[in-house]
């Protein structure tokens, strides 16, 4: 028989809709408008999950967000969930749930062997029990560890499903439906303010759903908030983050009560929305009590087996039995005898109290000043052990399937603590309430405003003060507010019933409540290092049940109040966010943009491997169907510039424009040398320090006219360049007048190198006189190439003679085109990103990877740049001792002696076994075959001529090299002035 | 999230400016000597309370902005131009 727990009436489930949903593979049926827990316990499942440490049999403890046991994998292959709570999964036809963490079946798990080492995987187990020998951890422990240890397991498979950003703006946000958040929203939105109305259940009401008597109010609400324009009703919303300025991050279930999202409609949302005002009635979560066996499937908070009596018609037991320490627990009992369950007891440790009196009037058996000591069964719970308050042992036992308990609410002050609302203790409720702020309003549950009634007025009133506060003053009309009984939620002092065997705070990190005390015993004193020593209130459930009760053994164990010992920081995420919501559309291609110069096209014809360059993407180099290999690519394109021509696109070149009276002023302090000495129609090879002293930046900037400058930056800075000069024009230099554009993207750039450069550009070029003479090495002059307008620059990175052509971006791919014609003639070959690296390396010019946040100026060899005289930044702490220290590892080319043996860029030098230094660049020569590098050597210059080794570990290498001169090719700089 | 209203463009997203740190330290003189530029460079007093602070709105005019934000409540109080000074209240 299916559902035989389900009452044949009431609640808020359609009898008319089965949906059919397996667990473990068997099949079950439930009705629309059921969580995945409340359809399980309708068809008398009780035992859903293993739990973390001890693989100890768990049931379903809750009904709501807070579960920190019924954890499952939801769907399957690539849609396969972990960690999905039951008691917030929404049922559809078709659901399949399968338990997790276990070996073997759920019933007989052969982990559950860990319950009898326990002694030892106490708190701290991984740092004592792990440390010997240090070899075994990552071998041997760790696997056993990760494969016992742990919850459900990703699918490993790209998602299928998409998901979206979304931004939103409202007068006054409310989060929760419950009744104060209903009353929230109704006061404002009546008074004219946009509202946005957040709800994480996918029924709207709260405790709402649980009264039958509160329906007509509850849906006459519902349908005058969705009849206003301004309200914005968003249910299956769950706000995990309050951050400032009244921003509230949320995601919005789109399809998760779906088998799959419809079409092009995206599984989950993730919301930014930012408020002017907020009202949080985000209710309060029930706690357990600490006593052995207090995890045992069947042990239940009273609330929730209240909520799935009354709202999802399911009897969780046949045979109940009530632990509670307050009066408002014991409307469960009325709930769970409605329902036909037999009530063996309410079992209370005060002494009298008048619901107490009521029940024993209705003919409830209470027994006063008792407490239960201990649970029985093996998977699930068969009798419940009940003693006397304070006793210390464990007492005769009760038959009973169901034990409820309830050690009192704690207000869900999650948002509002991120708000940087200070928490109180009060010492009626024996909970945190928020206190005030001008960030948000809470209303209801949440600030300990508990009952119907109650929480109505107060969620309207704050729903009122919040649109006035947004500029709403009109007075609204008072809004029509439920009535109904109020309930003491105030609860005895009882955390924990201390007696022989496993008592739990955390239910989900296996953290008991013998583990904090040993936390405590080995001076894990303050909340958060116990927190951290115990893993307590560490899971996907933030110890929403079991917190404050581990807080509170602490407290004990210190001999001071929970009020003085507090909660660990609350942080978002409220409750667990899939990553896919967090990364919304920025996935694959779309996780960045991709920048691709004006010539992108052209290298594409020409058949270009790419190459990342932050997000530009460059020709790497050229294969052709003749090359053996890559390396026979580059080899091919660099001799090609050493003997011919080559062009290459340098369009990637950070590039701005410094103009203004004071320009050349400003050049002198940004850059370690001098350019307002520079002739206009020069350019000069500038080198930008950090204020610290070390390297910057280099390129070449050219003087265009008295007040123009055009400065080049490395392809990688171009941004920190930028930003850098904004910055000290704006902090420490705003009275000079300069001007700062970005021009990177209008200009495209090529380089052309090689002993017939100058053919070629005389070919392409017109306008200028390009012979030696009349445009030497580092002119610059305006030009037209190919007939569009142009500007021709001396310059070389490569070591031979060189120009650049800049054009207007729009240009580029005349201009290449005319340039590989003309070259053509003369065997012209484009070359990539490996060839300019493979030349620049030979020439022994620095790049990133000598200017890599860490070198000088001195460092490089290029100390007799920084200026004498005059202020720039990075002088005065260039001069600091330890920078200027003559030791430092200095840069020199290195040789590898058996040209045939590679030698790699991050390789260590080693002289006489010692540590010297390290290989920055390495590559293969073209002017003389074998491999060559630079790097950086301690005492480098001394040691030129030396053999000494680079060795690589991770690869196993030890390769012999010669130090030597990093200027080695065309020391004297003929052929960049030929 | 800040919500900073920018003199040039308005009231703008955090997301659209990049912080730069306590802009009240001044940049010493080119003789000061090196304690001083390492004072400037590194010391900041990181207080409890109202910070002038620069905000670049890279996302927006480029400026490099002084905010006046509360360290604790993160309130924005005001927001000048570089050139322009900005009034610290008492903590």
């Amino acid at each position: 028989m299916t559902q035989r727990h389900r009452l044949a009436t009431g609640g808020h489930v359609d009898r008319a809709q089965r949906l059919g949903f397996s667990f473990d593979g068997r099949r079950h049926e439930g009705h629309a408008g059921d969580t995945l827990a409340s359809a399980l316990l309708a068809n008398g499942v009780r035992l859903v999950g293993r739990s973390f440490k001890y693989h100890r049999p768990r049931g379903i403890f809750s009904a709501g967000v807070e579960e920190p046991n019924a954890l499952v994998e939801l769907r399957s292959g690539a849609r396969r969930e972990p960690n999905t709570r039951a008691t917030v999964a929404e049922l559809f036809e078709g659901l399949a749930a399968t338990s997790q963490n276990r070996r073997g079946s759920l019933a007989f798990d052969w982990m559950a062997v860990n319950g009898l080492l326990a002694p030892w995987l106490g708190a701290g187990f991984y740092y004592k029990t792990f440390m010997w020998p240090a070899s075994f951890w990552e071998r041997v422990y760790e696997p056993a560890v990760r494969k016992a240890a742990g919850l459900g397991r990703a699918s490993g498979l790209p998602d299928p499903d998409h998901y979206e950003a979304a931004h939103a703006h409202c007068d006054v946000l409310v989060v929760g439906a419950g009744v104060a958040g209903l009353a929230a929203a109704l006061a404002a939105g009546s008074a004219g303010a946009r509202v946005m109305l957040l709800e994480q259940d996918f029924l709207l009401g709260g405790d709402l759903l649980n009264d039958p008597a509160q329906e007509a109010w509850r849906s006459t609400t519902i349908a005058a908030l969705a009849a206003m324009p301004g309200v914005t009703i968003m249910p299956r919303t769950m706000a995990f983050g309050f951050y400032d300025g009244r921003v509230i991050g949320a995601v919005e279930q789109v399809a998760d009560h779906l088998p799959e999202p419809p079409p092009h409609a995206p599984r989950q949302r993730y919301w930014t929305i930012r408020a002017q005002e907020v009202v949080l009635a985000t209710g309060a979560h029930e706690r357990l009590i600490a006593f052995p066996g207090n995890d045992r499937p069947g042990v239940m908070l009273a609330g929730a087996a209240r909520t799935y009596a009354r709202r999802y018609a399911v009897r969780a037991g046949e045979t109940a039995v009530l632990f509670a320490t307050h009066d408002a627990a014991y409307d469960a009992a009325l709930a769970l005898a409605e329902a036909g369950t037999r009530i063996a007891a309410i079992i209370d440790p005060r002494s009298d109290s008048a619901a107490m009196q009521r029940a024993r009037e209705a003919g409830f058996t209470v027994r006063a000043g008792s407490v239960v000591t201990g649970t029985v069964g093996g998977t699930v719970l068969r009798g419940v052990e009940i003693g006397a308050l304070g006793s210390g042992s464990r007492g005769d036992a009760l038959p009973a399937d169901l034990l409820m308990i309830s050690g009192g609410w704690n207000p869900a002050v999650h948002l509002a603590s991120m708000a940087g609302t200070p928490l109180r203790w009060d010492d009626a409720l024996r909970a945190f309430l928020p206190g005030d702020s001008a960030w948000q309003r809470s209303a209801g549950a949440c600030r300990g405003v508990h009952g119907i009634g109650a929480a109505a007025q107060d969620g309207a009133a704050e729903g009122r003060a919040a649109a006035r506060a947004a500029g709403f003053a009109a007075a609204a009309a008072a809004v029509p507010l439920p009535e109904g009984p109020a309930a003491d939620h105030r609860p005895f002092e009882l955390w924990e019933v201390q007696a022989r065997g496993k008592a739990f705070v955390d239910l989900q990190d296996d953290v008991t409540a013998d583990d904090i005390r040993l936390a405590h015993r080995e001076g894990f004193i303050h909340i958060e290092h116990a927190k951290r020593y115990t893993t307590h209130a560490m899971g996907t459930d933030q110890g929403k049940v079991g917190g404050l009760v581990g807080a509170a053994v602490l407290a004990a164990a210190r001999g001071e109040p929970v009020a003085t010992v507090g909660m660990p920081r609350y942080r978002p995420y409220a409750a667990p966010v899939a990553w896919g919501a967090m990364a919304g559309g920025e996935v694959g291609k779309h996780f960045q943009p991709v920048r691709r110069t004006s010539l992108h096209g052209e290298h594409d014809r020409l058949g270009a491997v790419w190459m990342d360059a932050g997000l530009w993407k460059r020709p790497a180099y050229y294969p052709k169907a003749t090359d053996a290999d890559a390396w026979a690519s580059v080899k091919r394109e660099a001799h090609a510039v050493r003997e011919r021509v080559g062009v290459c696109d340098v369009s990637t070149l950070g590039k701005i424009a410094v103009e203004g009276p004071d320009a050349a002023t400003f050049l002198d302090r940004v850059y370690a040398n001098t350019f307002s000495t520079l002739a206009i129609g020069r350019a000069r090879y500038g080198l930008m320090l950090r204020e610290d002293g070390i390297v910057f930046d280099d390129g070449t900037t050219t003087r265009l006219g008295p007040d123009r400058f055009f400065v080049t930056t490395t392809t990688a800075q171009a941004g920190p360049v930028m930003q850098h000069l904004e910055f000290h024009l704006a902090s420490a230099w705003p009275h000079l007048d300069v001007s700062l554009a970005s021009v990177t993207d209008h200009w495209a750039a090529m380089s052309i190198a090689g002993p017939k450069a100058r053919d070629v550009v005389a070919a392409v070029v017109q306008g200028i006189d390009v012979a030696n003479e009349a445009f030497p090495f580092m002119a610059v002059a305006d030009c037209t190439a190919a007939g569009v307008p142009a500007r021709l620059f001396r310059i070389s990175f490569s070591g031979e003679l060189a120009y650049e052509i800049a054009m207007p971006a729009g240009y580029a791919t005349h201009v290449w085109q005319a340039v590989l014609a003309a070259g053509a003639p003369h065997g012209i070959e484009p070359y990539g990103v490996e060839a300019l690296g493979l030349l620049r390396i030979e020439k022994g010019h620095v790049a990133g990877a000598e200017l890599n946040g860490q070198t000088t100026a001195h460092d490089l060899g290029l100390g007799r740049m920084l200026k004498k005289k005059g202020d720039f930044i990075g002088r005065v702490l260039a001069q600091r001792p330890g920078l200027t220290d003559p030791s430092r590892p200095h840069l020199v080319g290195l040789r590898s002696v058996d040209p045939n043996r590679q030698i790699r860029a991050g390789s260590h030098l080693l002289v006489d076994g010692q540590d010297q230094g390290w290989i920055s660049s390495a590559t293969q020569s073209v002017v003389d075959p074998g491999w060559i590098g630079l790097g950086m050597l301690r005492d480098g210059a001394a040691r030129i001529g030396r053999e000494i080794v680079a060795a690589n570990p991770l690869m196993g290498e030890e390769v012999p090299v010669k130090v030597v001169t990093p200027h080695g090719y065309d020391a004297e700089n003929l052929r960049v002035r030929a | 999230m800040l919500m900073i209203p920018c003199p040039h463009c308005g009231a703008r997203d955090e997301v659209e400016f990049t912080y730069r740190g306590d802009a009240t330290v001044v940049r010493p003189a080119a003789d000061a000597g090196i304690e001083a530029f390492h004072d400037y460079l590194y010391l900041r007093r990181n207080p409890r309370g109202w910070q002038v602070e620069w905000w670049q709105h890279n996302g927006g005019c480029r400026a490099f902005l002084k905010v006046l934000r509360h360290t604790v409540t993160h309130e924005v109080r005001g927001v000048v131009t570089a050139t322009e000074a900005l009034e610290v209240p008492p903590a």
